[in-house]
């Protein structure tokens, strides 16, 4: 019993699949970070949209061995975060999209608590991606789902981004999905690593 | 009361008041010389069918009769809203949802008034029936089509932003929100103009129907307001009913947005 209740924590997915993907089995311990990397069209990001079930599709996926279906869309999202390549703002105002005290956050991430104020349609690409990772971790995602997240900062910036999610990995037992071209920070950032082609999923070493 | 009647000579002088102003608009290249030709046909032959079925129906006063017209009345308004819609659903539900919520806000609205304020005998009388049915579902019509059609298009211009809500963990009612509560605000403007000009700017047309027939001013004005307080009812409910049950449709029970249900 014992052993089996260890097995099941985690994310589990089981023959996912969309029109363009699959089946991808898959097994990511919390905890863990793994990098997902493979060429443009591969399917990585609507693999992390299917996870974090924004888009129809087929076979099961399972956080701490419950299924996504038993629980309202909007529940599995909120434990299971997808960080989008391109994040989008539904208000003027930065601080409008975060409900909780973020400034530590903010801090990690290189950026002035008076960002709250700025307008989200004059940040920078850097700086609205950072943005959209403290949105994200405000409502403490069991699993977070990264598409690309440092492809738009400087050297310092990606050190400091990858430092508050391993961080954040460690203090919540998240488990972490680190989509990037850069194989030296799949290196740096993940204990396993995969290739996504043509829809398929492959470890590799 | 003195009532003119007016002869089919009356109706041509009229006429030529359109093929004058067809004439002009073929001059100025505007494109839409034959289609006003044909549009004033079009409305002749229209109304003067309409006007056969309701001699015919008012000799032969018969609930199936009625509940006919009404049918075929509807199924047309259903048409134009769905023709008028730039993204429409896809299957049935693109006849649906606009013709269903007409029904629901227009039918009740008009049995209603027949049942407890007019009180015509019988209470399907269709001298009552017809017209007062035919005004509802004229201006439901106009606002469920608004309505519907700013949804839509709302919704595919800010479909990442409804997404990046959805990510963040908001129900499906709170990523749509703003836009649904757009949309039936849009559906509900012509109807909160057209209360507010009444009498001031303009004089409504059935009133002036009214009057042109030899009715009593203050009679018709009577009427007028009550058709007012029913076309505003009818047009606000059938529009926030057919924006609330189309806002549903376009989130699936996974609360993911579904832009594939839509052309």
């Amino acid at each position: 019993m014992n052993g089996e209740s260890e097995d099941s924590t985690g994310l589990h997915l089981a023959a996912v699949s969309t029109l363009h993907l699959g089946p991808v089995d898959w097994q990511i311990k919390r905890g863990e970070c793994v990098s997902l990397s493979g060429p443009s069209g591969s399917g990585k990001s609507l693999l992390l949209r299917a996870i974090a079930d924004l888009d129809p599709h087929g076979g099961e996926v399972r956080l701490d061995g419950v299924a996504c279906e038993t629980m309202a869309g909007h529940l599995w999202r909120r434990r299971v975060g997808l960080l989008p390549a391109e994040p989008f703002w539904w208000s003027e105002r930065v601080g409008d999209h975060f409900i909780t005290d973020v400034a530590e956050t903010l801090d990690m991430l290189g950026l002035n608590p008076a960002a709250l104020e700025w307008n989200t349609t004059r940040c920078s690409t850097g700086e609205r991606q950072r943005l959209a990772l403290a949105r994200l971790l405000q409502s403490y995602p069991e699993v977070i789902l990264l598409d690309e997240p440092t492809a738009a900062l400087d050297q310092r910036s990606v050190a400091q981004v990858e430092a508050l999610i391993e961080g954040y990995r460690l203090r919540h037992n998240a488990a972490v999905v680190w989509v990037s071209h850069d194989a030296e920070q799949c290196k740096r950032v993940a204990s396993r690593h995969f290739t996504l082609c043509d829809g398929q999923l492959e470890a590799c070493c | 009361m003195n009532f003119i009647s007016l002869t089919p000579l009356d109706l041509g002088i009229a006429s030529t008041l359109v093929i004058l102003l067809s004439l002009l608009s073929y001059r100025f290249a505007l494109g839409i010389s034959r289609q006003l030709i044909f549009a004033a046909l079009r409305t002749t032959v229209q109304l003067l069918l309409i006007g056969l079925v309701l001699k015919l129906l008012f000799a032969n006063v018969h609930l199936g009769w009625v509940v006919l017209i009404s049918m075929i009345m509807l199924l047309a308004a259903g048409r134009i809203v769905m023709e008028r819609q730039e993204r429409r659903f896809i299957g049935w539900w693109g006849y649906g949802v606009g013709t269903l919520s007409m029904f629901l806000s227009s039918f009740a609205v008009t049995l209603i008034t027949l049942i407890v304020i007019i009180q015509p005998e019988p209470w399907y009388q269709p001298q009552f029936s017809i017209p007062l049915l035919g005004m509802m579902l004229g201006n439901t019509m106009n606002g469920v089509a608004l309505g519907l059609e700013r949804l839509t298009t709302s919704v595919y211009q800010q479909r990442r932003i409804i997404e990046a809500r959805l990510i963040q963990g908001q129900t499906w009612c709170e990523a749509i929100e703003a836009i649904r509560r757009d949309a039936m605000r849009v559906g509900m403007v012509p109807m909160l103009n057209a209360m507010a000009a009444a009498g001031v700017v303009s004089l409504p047309g059935m009133m002036t129907g009214q009057i042109l027939a030899g009715a009593e001013p203050m009679e018709a004005v009577k009427y007028q307001i009550l058709i007012m307080f029913l076309i505003a009812s009818g047009t606000g409910f059938g529009t926030m009913g057919a924006v609330h049950v189309a806002a549903r449709r376009l989130f699936d029970e996974r609360e993911r947005l579904r832009l594939d249900r839509i052309t």
